[in-house]
């Protein structure tokens, strides 16, 4: 390539929009129930041909992607203080066994073992907040 | 032997209105989250698929580190686009460039082909601009 190549049009612009509609379509309603059947529809795609062009662009499922996001959210909602069973629905799940399974296996802990690790991490940090800074950070900021 | 980088520092304006570029607009995760007393905070954020690259959000404020002539010195060269920290990478540059446009990031490159694939610039709330490469 001899001459470099402005793509502000690039092509399938169209393409890209309606999948990223449909990922933060997601992002906003993952709590809901959402039928991915709806989704392609509303971005104008086969539900086949959707499923496709979302995974070549995120690397997962529309399926697996939700998962993931409403996994996320529920360590989130965790770290706040909520009940396993709350954050499960609250997320969007509707059976607490399931929800626990998928906890861990992407998180790497049962939520209650996060919720054990976390909150003795805060603790930590209350007590001896200077433990989590590297040593040269907090001598440039003088914090002792 | 050196093995690998942990932390690295970008100087924002504001610690708050970072943290929410950071983690709603790019999607980062919070890895470090500490108060250090009165108005300080070490504040560290990870790309989601990089979890052992801690990002420090530091704000420029006059102190032990910088006296008031030069943190405003560094707040007028970041405003002004001065610092570019660093490259991200992503796996589709084009829903990725789509993605934060309508999350109101702004971008000083559009995707663009290069000889090692395809990259776009965009600023962070502070000024700080980064490199958006999708590799070939």
């Amino acid at each position: 390539m001899t001459e470099k190549e402005t793509t502000p049009a690039y092509p399938k612009v169209y393409l890209y929009k309606r999948i990223v509609q449909a990922k933060l379509f997601i992002d906003a309603n993952y709590h809901l129930t959402i039928d991915l059947d709806n989704i392609s529809d509303e971005a104008c795609f086969s539900k086949f041909h959707f499923i496709r062009l979302f995974k070549k662009t995120y690397g997962k499922t529309p399926h697996q992607y939700l998962t993931v996001v409403r996994i996320e959210k529920a360590a989130r909602l965790l770290q706040t203080g909520q009940n396993v069973s709350g954050v499960c629905y609250a997320v969007g799940f509707d059976s607490v066994s399931s929800f626990s399974g998928l906890f861990k296996r992407i998180v790497g802990q049962s939520p209650s073992a996060y919720v054990a690790t976390y909150q003795q991490t805060r603790n930590q940090i209350t007590v001896m907040p200077l433990a989590f800074v590297p040593g040269c950070f907090a001598f440039q900021h003088g914090w002792t | 032997m050196i093995m690998k980088m942990t932390h690295v520092c970008v100087y924002v304006l504001n610690q708050e209105t970072a943290y929410d570029f950071y983690t709603n607009k790019l999607g980062f995760k919070v890895k470090m989250d500490v108060p250090m007393g009165k108005d300080a905070r070490w504040l560290t954020v990870t790309p989601p698929e990089q979890p052992e690259l801690e990002i420090t959000l530091f704000p420029v404020a006059t102190g032990s580190m910088f006296t008031e002539a030069t943190a405003q010195s560094m707040k007028e060269l970041i405003s002004k686009g001065t610092f570019g920290p660093g490259v991200f990478t992503c796996r589709d540059i084009y829903a990725t460039y789509e993605e934060l446009k309508s999350k109101g990031v702004e971008f000083v490159k559009p995707p663009t082909k290069e000889f090692y694939g395809t990259e776009a610039l965009f600023k962070d709330d502070s000024g700080n601009w980064f490199s958006l490469a999708q590799l070939a």
